[in-house]
C-alpha cells in the first residue's frame, strides 16, 4: 500500500495501513489516512457547538464611563457598529463572528455526515467546500482581537474603562475548536469508503 | 529548478499522479478533486529567505512600538501587541490572553524563526539534520499566526474607539501592514518541493 508523507509529500510503501511508519527522507511519522478522523471531528465540533451559545449569550465587553456601564454581546456589539453609521465594519464583524463559525459547523457536519452515509455526490465541490473552510476559519478571531485593543486601549480611569466580558473566552474557545476540528478532518475520506477498499 | 520524475499523491483526494513540467508563476491542479498540488517559482529559496529576514525586523518593530494610542480629556494610553494580551490577563481572563500572545506573538515569530532556520540550513554544504522537524514545526505554526486578522482588528477598533476618543495609529501598526504583505509573500514564493529537492535521504 502507498501512503503520501504528510511533510514532504514523498511516496512510500507501507507494508502496514495501521502502522505505516516513518518517511524515509525526512523521519516523519506516516499515516494513511489521519488517525479517528471522524470520530475526533465530531468531538471538536460539538464542543464548538456548546461553546458558541454562551459565546452569544453572555456579554463580551463592558464599558463604564462615569455615567453610565454597558454590557455588550457580540450580536449588540455589531448593532452598535451599525448604528453608529459603520454598515460595513458591522458587516465585517458579523461575517467573522457569527455567519463564519456557523457556516464552519454546518459545513464540516455536512461533509461528515456525507463521508458516514458512503455518499459519492458532488465529491469536487465538496472538497472544494473543505478547502474554504480550512482557509476561513481563523477570520473568525477577528471579534476576540477587537475586544483586546478595545480594552487595551480604554483604560483612562476614572472617565472610561473598558472590560472584556464572560464570552470571550468561550468565543476564542469556538474558533479555536472549529478550527482544530477542521484540521482533523481528512479530504482524502470523501472520495472513498476506507473500509470497502483496504478493509 | 526542474520537476521531479518521481509520482505525487493528491492532499485533497490521494490520487497518484505524475506532475507535468510547470513553467515559472504556473500552478499544477488534481483534475479530480482540484486540489493545488503545486506552484512553481524561481529561484524561490533565495527569495523566500531575503524576504524571512524582512519579515523578523518588522515582527521586532510591531512588538516593542506601540500599535495605537488613545487620548480623552487630557488622560493618554498606548498599546503595544503583547500589552493587549497583558491588559487581558490582568482583566482575569487568562485563557484568552494566552490565546492573543499565541496567534499575534509567538505563532508568526515561530513560523518565521522555523523558516529562517530551514532556509538557512539548506545553505550548509552538508544535508541538515532535523530538517523534518523544522519543516512540521513551521506547518504547524502557520495556521495559527494569524497577524493579517489582527491588522483588521485593528483597523475596526481604531473605529470603534474613535467614537469616544482621539486615536492615533503608530509604528507597530505600520509594521504590522508590512507583516502582512511579507507573509502572504513568504506564503506564495516558498516551494516545500524546493527544500526536498535538495534533500536525498536523512539516513
Amino acid at each position: 500500500m502507498i501512503v503520501s508523507c504528510p511533510t514532504c509529500a514523498l511516496l512510500c510503501r507501507a507494508s502496514d495501513a495501521a502502522d505505516p511508519g516513518r518517511c524515509p527522507r525526512c523521519a516523519g511519522d506516516l499515516e494513511h489516512r489521519r488517525h479517528d478522523s471522524l470520530q475526533r471531528t465530531w468531538a471538536l465540533i460539538a464542543a464548538a457547538a456548546i461553546c458558541y451559545i454562551p459565546a452569544n449569550v453572555l456579554p463580551v465587553l463592558t464599558t463604564s464611563t462615569l455615567r453610565s456601564a454597558e454590557s455588550d454581546t457580540i450580536i449588540a456589539g455589531v448593532i452598535y457598529l451599525y448604528t453608529s453609521g459603520s454598515w460595513p465594519l458591522a458587516l465585517i464583524v458579523l461575517i467573522a463572528s457569527v455567519m463564519i463559525p456557523v457556516g464552519k459547523l454546518s459545513a464540516l457536519a455536512y461533509l461528515l455526515i456525507g463521508i458516514q452515509r458512503g455518499s459519492f455526490h458532488a465529491s469536487r465541490a465538496r472538497t472544494r467546500l473543505y478547502r474554504v473552510v480550512e482557509l476561513i476559519g481563523r477570520w473568525s478571531m477577528l471579534d476576540v482581537f477587537v475586544i483586546a485593543f478595545v480594552v487595551a486601549l480604554i483604560q483612562l480611569p476614572p472617565v472610561m474603562i473598558a472590560q472584556p466580558g464572560p464570552g470571550v473566552p468561550f468565543f476564542a474557545a469556538v474558533v479555536i475548536l472549529t478550527m482544530l476540528a477542521a484540521m482533523s478532518f481528512d479530504p482524502r475520506l470523501i472520495w472513498g469508503n476506507e473500509r470497502s477498499r483496504y478493509g | 529548478m526542474s520537476n521531479s520524475p518521481t509520482p505525487v499523491a493528491c492532499p485533497g483526494c490521494d490520487l497518484i499522479q505524475h506532475l507535468p513540467e510547470l513553467q515559472t508563476g504556473a500552478k499544477a491542479r488534481c483534475p479530480r478533486c482540484g486540489d493545488t498540488l503545486a506552484i512553481q517559482s524561481d529561484n524561490t529559496l533565495e527569495r523566500t529567505l531575503a524576504l524571512c529576514v524582512a519579515a523578523a525586523i518588522a515582527l521586532m518593530l510591531a512588538n516593542v512600538t506601540p500599535v495605537m494610542g488613545l487620548s480623552a480629556a487630557g488622560l493618554r494610553s498606548s498599546t503595544t501587541l503583547s500589552g493587549v494580551a497583558r491588559e487581558m490577563w490582568l482583566q482575569g481572563r487568562e485563557g484568552t490572553a494566552a490565546v492573543i500572545v499565541f496567534c499575534a506573538v509567538v505563532a508568526p515569530s515561530a513560523y518565521v524563526g522555523f523558516m529562517l532556520a530551514v532556509l538557512l540550513s539548506l545553505r550548509q554544504a552538508r544535508a541538515p539534520i532535523g530538517l523534518g522537524t523544522l519543516m512540521r514545526a513551521t506547518n504547524f505554526m502557520m495556521p495559527w499566526s494569524m497577524l493579517e486578522v489582527v491588522m483588521l482588528a485593528v483597523l475596526v477598533a481604531l473605529i470603534k474607539v474613535a467614537a469616544l476618543a482621539h486615536t492615533s495609529p503608530g509604528i507597530g501598526m505600520y509594521s504590522m501592514g508590512m507583516l502582512v504583505v511579507l507573509f502572504a509573500a513568504i506564503k506564495v514564493t516558498f516551494d516545500p518541493r524546493a527544500v526536498w529537492h535538495q534533500v536525498r535521504w536523512t539516513q
